[in-house]
Order: C-alpha cells, then sequence, then structure tokens
C-alpha cells in the first residue's frame, strides 16, 4: 500500500488521536494486562463503538464470561448491547469449554472454532472480531502444540478474512502474556497496566508495538467510568497558545488597579499562594464571580470543600456564587484528591472542561495533590492541565496551599503561570493580618507594593500600605498609627489657625498705629497750615500797617483824612 | 453393566469434511461400536461443514469430537479415538 495501513477507529476517546485513527485495519491487534485492568472493556468498547458509529458489525468470542454477562457489564456504562443484538449487530459467539467433560484420545483440530467464527461473521457481516481471551483455550486443551499451530493458523484466517481483530491477553511473567500470544500478532500490541500507589490506583496504556505508523511511545493513563473507556493522550501540546490582549477583571477593583490597564489578560494562568486562610479560596471565588458577571461560565473545581459551603462562606463576604451555580453558568465540582488517581482526576477535569467549555477554570487547590501522589506526577499533571487550558484561551486560577512564608511552590508551578499572587498573614502587635502581594503579571506593569487584603461583608479591599516609621503598618497597628496622625494633624492645624489669628491681630494693630501717627500728621499739618496762613495775615496787617503809617506821616497835612488804627 | 442393559447409548461424532482426521475417527469409532457395543448404540455423524449452527448449538470446538449424549452424563472425547480402550473408559460402555 502506498498510504500506509488504513485504520479503523475504536471511538475510544482519545485512542484514535494517539494511534493517528485506530487500530489496523483488516489486522489483528493484541491488547494485554494483568486481570482486571480493561481489557475486556476495550475490546468490548472498539466493538461497540464499530457497530454503533462506524456500521461495522462485529462478533464478540468470549472465552470465559457469559454473554449475558458480558451485555451486563457494559450496560452500566451505558451500552445498549442487546438493542445491537437485537439488530444483529453485534454476535456475541460463546466458546465454553470444560476440560472436565473432554477427554482427548488421538489427533484433533479445531476446525470447528473456526466454523462458528466463520458462521458467525458470515452471519452478521462482522468487519470487527473480539477474541476475549484466546488464552483459555490453554488451560481447556492439553496439547500445547496443536494449539500453537492452530492460533497461528486462525490469527491467519483472521487476516486472510479482513477482519480488525481484538484479541486480549493475561499478562504473563516476563512476557506480555501468558501463552505469549505476542508471536503471532505483530502488528499491534497494546499494554494495559493497573498500578496502586499509595493506595490510589492508576490506570495506564501504552502502545507497544504499531507496526508501518507513527505512534505515541508514552505510558498514558486512561479511564474507565460511567462513559466508557478513555484515553488521555496528554502529550506536549506545544507552545501555540491563544493570546489575547483582552484583560479581564479579577472581581476586586482594588486589585485590578494594581495592575495598569485593569485585571490580567484573558487566558492567564493566575497562582495564588498563601498560607491557610489567607483568603485564596476567596479570591479565586471573586475572580469566578467576576466571570460569571461578565456573562461567561466558570468551572471550580475544589479538593477540599464542597459545593454548599463555598456559597456560604463566600456569601459572608457579599457574593453571591449561588445564581450563578443555579444559573447555570458555574459548575461546581468537589472530589477528595486521594479519591480518584491524578490521572482520573486529570482525565476528569479534563472532560468536565471539555463539556461545559468554560472561560474560567479555578482549580483549589493544587496543593490538596502533593500529598496523593509522587511530586513529579503531580507536576506532569498541573503542566498538561496549565496547557491544556492555555491552548484553549481558558483563564486558569490555581490556589496553592503554602506552609511557610515565602513566594515557593513544591510543585514548582510558578515559573509555569503568568500571573502570581502572594497571600500572606502576618502576625504582628498580637494580631494576624492579611497582605497581598502581586508577586508576577506578565505583561502587565503592576504594583509593587504589600497590599493590606480586607475582607469584610462588603467584599475584598486592598488598603493602601501604611508606611510608618517602622515600616509598613497593618491591622490594628495601622490602625493606631492612623488615628495618632490624624490627632497630630489636628493639632498642626489648630496651630497654623492660632498663628493666622495672631498675625491679624498684630496687623490689625499696625493698622491702627498707622491710623494714629496718621491722625497726628494730619494735625500737624492743620497747625502748619494755621501757623503759616496767620503768619500771612500777619505780614499783610503789617504791610498795610507801614503803609498806613507812611500816608499817615505824609498826609498829616490833608485834613478831612480820617486815620484809623 | 447396568447402563447398557436396555439404555442404547446416543453417540454424536461431530467432522469437518473429509479430511484425514475426520475419516480416521469414522473409522475407529466404527471399529469400536461393531467390536465393543454391537447392537447397544446409535451414531450419528454431523459434518459442520454443512451444518455450521450445530457447532454453536452444541458447544464444539475441536474437530473430531465424539459426543456421548445418552446415557447420561454427557460425555465428549475429542481426537480420532485412536486409543480403543482410552474411548471404552471415557464413554464408561466397557463390557
Amino acid at each position: 500500500m502506498t498510504d500506509g495501513i488504513t485504520k479503523s477507529a475504536t471511538g475510544i476517546e482519545g485512542f484514535d488521536d494517539l494511534t493517528l485513527g485506530g487500530l489496523p485495519t483488516g489486522r489483528p491487534s493484541l491488547v494485554c494486562g494483568s486481570a482486571g485492568c480493561g481489557k475486556t472493556l476495550f475490546a468490548s468498547t472498539f466493538l461497540f463503538n464499530g457497530a454503533r458509529l462506524y456500521d461495522e458489525p462485529g462478533v464478540f468470542v468470549t472465552f470465559e464470561e457469559r454473554p449475558v454477562d458480558i451485555v451486563a457489564n457494559v450496560d452500566s456504562l451505558g451500552f445498549d448491547l442487546q438493542g445491537l443484538i437485537d439488530q444483529s449487530k453485534i454476535h456475541i459467539e460463546h466458546i465454553e469449554i470444560d476440560p472436565s467433560e473432554v477427554a482427548e484420545i488421538g489427533d484433533y483440530d479445531l476446525e470447528a472454532l473456526f466454523l462458528r467464527l466463520e458462521f458467525a461473521v458470515d452471519q452478521i457481516g462482522a468487519k470487527r472480531i473480539v477474541l476475549d481471551t484466546i488464552e483459555s483455550l490453554f488451560s481447556a486443551f492439553s496439547n500445547p502444540a496443536i494449539l500453537r499451530a492452530e492460533i497461528r493458523r486462525l490469527f491467519d484466517w483472521l487476516k486472510q478474512k479482513g477482519l480488525t481483530a481484538v484479541i486480549t491477553g493475561e499478562r504473563g511473567d516476563g512476557s506480555l502474556t501468558r501463552q505469549g500470544l505476542e508471536e503471532y500478532v505483530s502488528d499491534c500490541v497494546i499494554l494495559l497496566d493497573h498500578r496502586v500507589d499509595n493506595q490510589i490506583s492508576t490506570r495506564r496504556l501504552r502502545i507497544v508495538k504499531y507496526r508501518g505508523t507513527a505512534h505515541g511511545t508514552n505510558e498514558y493513563p486512561f479511564l474507565i467510568d460511567e462513559d466508557g473507556f478513555s484515553v488521555l493522550p496528554v502529550s506536549s501540546l506545544g507552545l501555540g497558545h491563544k493570546v489575547f490582549d483582552e484583560r479581564i477583571s479579577t472581581g476586586v477593583p482594588d486589585l485590578d488597579a494594581m495592575l495598569t490597564g485593569g485585571g490580567f489578560y484573558r487566558g492567564s494562568s493566575i497562582l495564588l499562594t498563601g498560607v491557610a486562610g489567607s483568603g485564596k479560596s476567596s479570591l479565586a471565588c471573586m475572580m469566578a464571580d467576576a466571570a460569571c458577571a461578565r456573562g461567561e461560565r466558570a468551572l471550580y473545581l475544589s479538593f477540599e470543600e464542597s459545593e454548599g459551603q463555598t456559597v456560604r462562606n463566600m456569601k459572608s463576604i457579599g457574593t453571591d456564587l449561588g445564581r450563578w451555580l443555579k444559573s447555570g453558568q458555574m459548575r461546581y465540582i468537589a472530589a477528595r484528591p486521594t479519591f480518584y488517581s491524578l490521572e482520573m482526576h486529570l482525565a476528569i477535569m479534563l472532560r468536565e472542561i471539555g463539556r461545559f467549555k468554560p472561560q474560567l477554570v479555578v482549580l483549589d487547590p493544587i496543593s490538596a495533590f502533593t500529598g496523593a501522589a509522587d511530586i513529579s506526577e503531580v507536576q506532569a499533571m498541573l503542566l498538561r492541565i496549565v496547557d491544556y487550558l492555555k491552548s484553549n484561551g481558558i483563564t486558569a486560577v490555581f490556589t496553592h496551599l503554602a506552609h511557610v512564608q515565602q513566594a515557593e511552590t513544591d510543585a514548582g508551578l510558578s515559573s509555569l503561570m503568568d500571573g502570581w499572587i502572594l497571600l500572606l498573614n502576618r502576625e504582628a502587635n498580637g494580631e494576624f493580618n492579611r497582605e497581598l502581594y502581586l508577586l508576577k503579571a506578565r505583561g502587565i506593569s503592576h504594583s509593587n507594593q504589600v497590599r493590606e487584603f480586607v475582607m469584610s461583608n462588603k467584599g475584598i479591599h486592598l488598603l493602601e500600605p501604611y508606611l510608618g516609621e517602622s515600616g509598613a503598618l497593618t491591622g490594628s497597628a495601622r490602625r493606631n498609627e492612623e488615628a495618632r496622625t490624624r490627632r497630630a494633624e489636628v493639632d498642626r492645624l489648630a496651630e497654623v489657625a492660632r498663628i493666622q489669628d495672631q498675625v491679624g491681630q498684630r496687623r490689625r494693630r499696625a493698622l491702627a498705629q498707622i491710623e494714629t501717627l496718621r491722625a497726628d500728621i494730619d494735625a500737624d499739618e492743620a497747625e502748619l497750615k494755621r501757623l503759616v496762613k496767620a503768619e500771612e495775615v500777619y505780614l499783610r496787617q503789617s504791610r498795610t500797617d507801614s503803609a498806613e503809617m507812611a500816608r499817615g506821616r505824609g498826609m498829616s497835612n490833608s485834613a478831612g483824612k480820617t486815620k484809623q488804627d | 453393566m447396568a447402563a447398557s442393559s436396555n439404555e442404547p447409548v446416543k453417540l454424536v461424532l461431530y467432522v469437518a469434511g473429509e479430511t484425514p482426521k475426520s475419516l480416521a475417527a469414522i473409522r475407529n469409532l466404527e471399529k469400536i461400536c461393531s467390536e465393543h457395543l454391537a447392537g447397544k448404540y446409535r451414531v450419528e455423524v454431523i459434518d459442520l461443514k454443512k451444518q455450521p449452527q450445530l457447532a454453536r448449538e452444541h458447544g464444539i470446538v475441536a474437530i473430531p469430537t465424539l459426543v456421548k449424549e445418552l446415557p447420561v452424563p454427557i460425555r465428549k472425547i475429542i481426537g480420532d479415538l485412536s486409543d480403543t480402550q482410552k474411548v471404552l473408559v471415557h464413554l464408561s460402555v466397557e463390557e
């Protein structure tokens, strides 16, 4: 074939992405793993989806479980297998061998098995077949040489019939399957694993071999839940994240104001670190509340608190999350970290995110995982979450419980984050006061101040720092200092008023003196004028008198003239 | 034996076409019946190539398979029946 092998989709979430299409069409694939790891479910999902989604009827050949059990088992996952059986899209062929009632005498082969399979395949026109698990034959027949030859013939027959087959096999010691089935199946081998770490079980899937195609080689966690079998190919997604210029409010106006331009960028990953009771969850809730208020959807994944508890607690600081939960804009999922394995958590988170399509996701707190699993696994999981959310342009808010008052996360996540808010709870003067520090905000110039973080029934407020003589002050020390300052201010103002008054008085007094002096001058001038006038009068009189006198002397001869004065 | 006194032994031999193994089984069965179970048996030979649905119905996997349906309990022998004594032991019908 020029364009490589063709593939048949399994319809298993994630698996088809991982294998770039599914299982090799017309070839047998081996699915092996230890007991209870989900082989049969993988096989039945493959078959069920084939019949339901891809119009490829299938035969389920069971060597162990009875058909009724198989139907009942997958029924709990919402697979209506019986319905497909009734429509002749699936046939369950039960190969039952009870070694106790069978004796082997002489030479034999398994031709009847072939005939039965062929009959079943032809009956419904099957394109897919599952053999679960063919190794049971080894306990039923005592001649392994015959069996091996027959199994080899069976696989050749499957290929010849062009059936896409899934063969399950039990994991053996040091080999993939107990009976070495892998030597017959050379096209595709899938290993399922089921490990228990710290009492938490984890399922993993690995593609050991897939001839003729590229495939992921890692171990991928997978999940079996009410939706069936899903693989989580959470490989590195690269850094092709969507980038937004839009700013979104944190729900706390004071915090927005600390970020030049108001709030964080959409699609940011924001980490809230703090010690117990420093207000991480409340701040995260405010962000979720703000998202809902913008008409967006918010998903709150809580690992410590229940929904009711959070709603009640947020009410006490004046935020009603209940209305968003009621309107369906907010979803709240609470699960203990130890309830599932990390992979399970990851899977559930990704699935819920995929379904709910929120614009904002809160994980509260991520530190809860560190107790439940290995730190490197927690890191890997969180990295995948961050990657996933970023690549989908979803704003993520993570809270992290710190045990010490320092800027460090044991999950080593800080470098992944775009925004990092540090919440402190400082003891001073016999009281604890909350403080908030904006440690990091990529691409946004931001305040370097440590603000006092105050939660009241009016919401969250960040108070300007009070820089006293002995550094920043918070709490009652701050209030004390503020009162003292106020008193000093009052005193100072009174002093100013007093001095003003004094100056006024002095001025008035001076003006009065000026007035008196001016009156003196006026009086002096008036006197002077009077004197000058008197002098003039005198001079004139004296002149007149002298003229008079002179005349009188000259005119003493002239009678009739009366002398005056 | 009590079992063989009045009830006839009902034997069904499943084969698939005329393969050497099938033919050998038929031959061996005929020999055993005529030599050891004269007159006390009914033998039916079913070719599953022609009636594959019977393989499903009767739960046959290996070829050839000899099934003793009566008297109960049901016994199955697979193989070409080349060991007469063993066959008789498993059928619990030796004289």
